[in-house]
């Protein structure tokens, strides 16, 4: 056998170990996404129409109406977290179109043909779908200052909306994409997608409170992630909200919901190209 | 006018929390049952158990020169009540181009994702650069490079960030990423454009960007699927150019499939016809020629073998992703 000029892979590459592997490739696949999103942020800025309408419009006329029973804060106050927790949901609950999108070019028979761990191609796409969330919260913050809307400027609670919000969307982005390895189509992910969000959104505490629901709709919110985001979202946002299940427990079910969906979003993954 | 405020119950925060993990719990057991049902609905009868976990090369060690650098044991893959792939025998000897011809929906495609660990075989095996690809697929992945059909770089990168994701997803030390990813976009002749986002490449370039992309790692086997198609004729030549020098350079086999006979003749050493799943012929392009006729063109011994069936098939899907290539190459 001729001795070949370009040299033979080192065996060496395989030898770091396997959590060092997943972090790095982890990093790779979110570096990649967020570099793409960084190049073409019109994406960011047209999800923030929405929040403004809800605030703005909705939110202004609804705080008129003075029946709903929110404690000690201003009903805008009390959706602000609220329509922060939902523009999330949207954003993140289609997060799975793309990936059909990629699996349509070829990209994830690329990246699944590599040695990389599975759950790094899941984990990745949550953190950049995190990274995300941090842009809605920034503008949910700039339109909260312009509505005069009392926010707890704490550097704390600053820090813990951000962790809140990127753990929420990663939660519904890492759904999407299980629901996406399921249907395999655009067209039917479109449906499944429309068909989700307003059940989770109004089965929810984002813009009316726990206690003013009937109690069969109690239970399903207390199934729903996004009353845990908007709890806490609420507890640590704006002066005077209240966290009512508590902080430790809000961030205690997100992260074992998404420790759930990632693993099954981690084996669903390979499906995606049989 | 008030609605009476409600006042909310005054619950322990434990007896909440329990509440709420439960509830959640409940949430992830439903999906649980719909992925597994999911998974067995997909999932081919596993013939396998993965009990035993060999990392050793099989019998055949590439080191020797002797070996196949991929050798099928009666691969098969059904897919419900239809065998796209039809217990496969082929022995593929190292540092060859192989070439596996045949008409759409003869199994080429299926046998490439069998082969490259995407997709499980219903019963039979593989080895693959001397790893099981049914027990070891880990080991398969760290050795083979794979070209998909379609021009997959990710156009909102550039050249050089597609070889850095490729790098990191493959375990390159940090300190030799940028060295080897230099040399590979030099190989292809792309060092001027590496800074380039690859939505502004041609289409041969997107296609040597691949190869380099796949070459990174130096994989002992290459898998290209359709390597040139909906290229033009010069951009064409510039691809089979440097896939024959990568495999002079590097020894490394290569299995393309392919449509295109002139493909075939240039490029292969080897070829097997694959027909409904199975292997129609094999062997060397002119001895499969002679087999044919004293004047056969490899047209001639592709229509033999296949059934004269050269028009025929084509399923909506081929179509579908043809016109999809040809539109992303404007």
């Amino acid at each position: 056998m001729t001795s070949a000029r370009l040299d033979a892979q080192p065996a060496a590459w395989a030898e770091s170990s396997a959590l060092a592997g997943l972090f790095t490739q982890t990093a790779a696949i979110a570096e990649v996404e967020l570099k793409k999103v960084l190049r073409d942020p019109t994406e960011l800025f047209t999800r923030a129409v929405q929040p403004v309408l809800w605030l703005v419009v909705f939110g202004q006329v609804f705080s008129r109406v003075r029946g709903i029973p929110t404690g000690n804060v201003s009903y805008l106050a009390f959706m602000t977290p609220g329509i922060l927790a939902q523009s999330v949901l949207f954003a993140a609950i289609f997060y799975g179109i793309a990936i059909i999108w990629e699996r349509d070019l070829g990209i994830v028979h690329k990246l699944l043909v590599s040695p990389a761990n599975r759950a790094s191609f899941v984990l990745g796409k949550a953190i950049s779908s995190g990274f995300r969330g941090s842009i809605q919260t920034v503008i949910i913050y700039l339109i909260a200052l312009a509505l005069g809307i009392g926010i707890r400027w704490r550097p704390l609670n600053i820090v813990g909306v951000f962790f809140g919000v990127a753990l929420g969307s990663a939660i519904f982005a890492t759904f999407s994409l299980i629901i996406a390895c399921i249907v395999k189509s655009r067209e039917r992910f479109m449906g499944i997608g429309q068909l989700m969000t307003m059940p989770l959104f109004f089965a929810s505490n984002a813009i009316y409170p726990l206690s003013l629901m009937p109690r069969w709709l109690q239970v399903i919110a207390l199934i729903n992630p996004l009353t845990y985001l908007v709890d806490a979202l609420r507890g640590l946002m704006i002066q005077g909200g209240e966290s009512i299940h508590s902080l430790p427990a809000d961030f205690g079910v997100m992260a074992v919901i998404f420790i759930i969906l990632a693993t099954i979003a981690s084996r669903l993954y390979p499906t995606l190209v049989r | 006018m008030r609605f009476s405020r409600q006042q909310p119950r005054q619950r322990s925060p434990a007896r909440e929390t329990l509440l709420a993990l439960v509830s959640s719990l409940c949430c992830a057991a439903m999906l649980v049952s719909l992925a597994r049902y999911e998974i067995l609905a997909k999932a081919p009868h596993r013939a396998h158990p993965r009990a035993t976990i060999s990392m050793e090369p099989m019998e055949t060690t590439l080191q020797t020169g002797e070996a196949y650098a991929i050798k099928t044991d009666e691969l098969t893959r059904k897919f419900g009540e239809m065998t796209a792939v039809d217990a496969l025998n082929l022995r593929i000897s190292s540092g060859k181009i192989f070439g596996l011809l045949g008409p759409n929906g003869a199994g080429k495609s299926t046998t490439i994702k069998m082969l490259t660990t995407l997709l499980e075989p219903t019963s039979g095996t593989a080895s693959v650069a001397g790893f099981d690809i049914v027990r070891a697929p880990a080991q398969v992945r760290r050795h083979i490079g794979y070209v998909p059909q379609l021009l997959s770089a990710d156009g909102g990168l550039t050249g050089f960030e597609n070889l850095m994701l490729s790098a990191k997803l493959y375990g390159m030390p940090r300190a030799e990423r940028k060295g080897r990813i230099a040399e590979a976009l030099e190989f292809m002749g792309l060092t001027e454009s590496g800074k380039r986002l690859v939505k502004t490449y041609s289409g041969g370039m997107i296609r040597r960007l691949e190869l380099a992309q796949a070459m990174l790692h130096r994989p002992t086997v290459m898998f290209l699927d359709e390597p040139t198609i909906g290229l033009d004729p010069v951009a064409r030549h510039a691809v089979w150019d440097r896939l024959e020098d990568l495999q002079q350079e590097s020894q490394m086999t290569v299995l393309i499939t392919t449509h295109d006979m002139d493909e075939a003749d240039e490029l292969c050493d080897e070829l097997a016809i694959l027909h409904q799943g199975k292997v129609a012929a094999v062997g060397e392009p002119d001895a499969l020629k002679a087999t044919v006729g004293p004047d056969a063109t490899l047209d001639d011994v592709f229509a033999h073998f296949s059934g004269g069936s050269i028009q025929e098939g084509g399923s909506y899907r081929d179509v579908r992703q043809a016109r999809r290539t040809a539109s992303r190459l404007g």
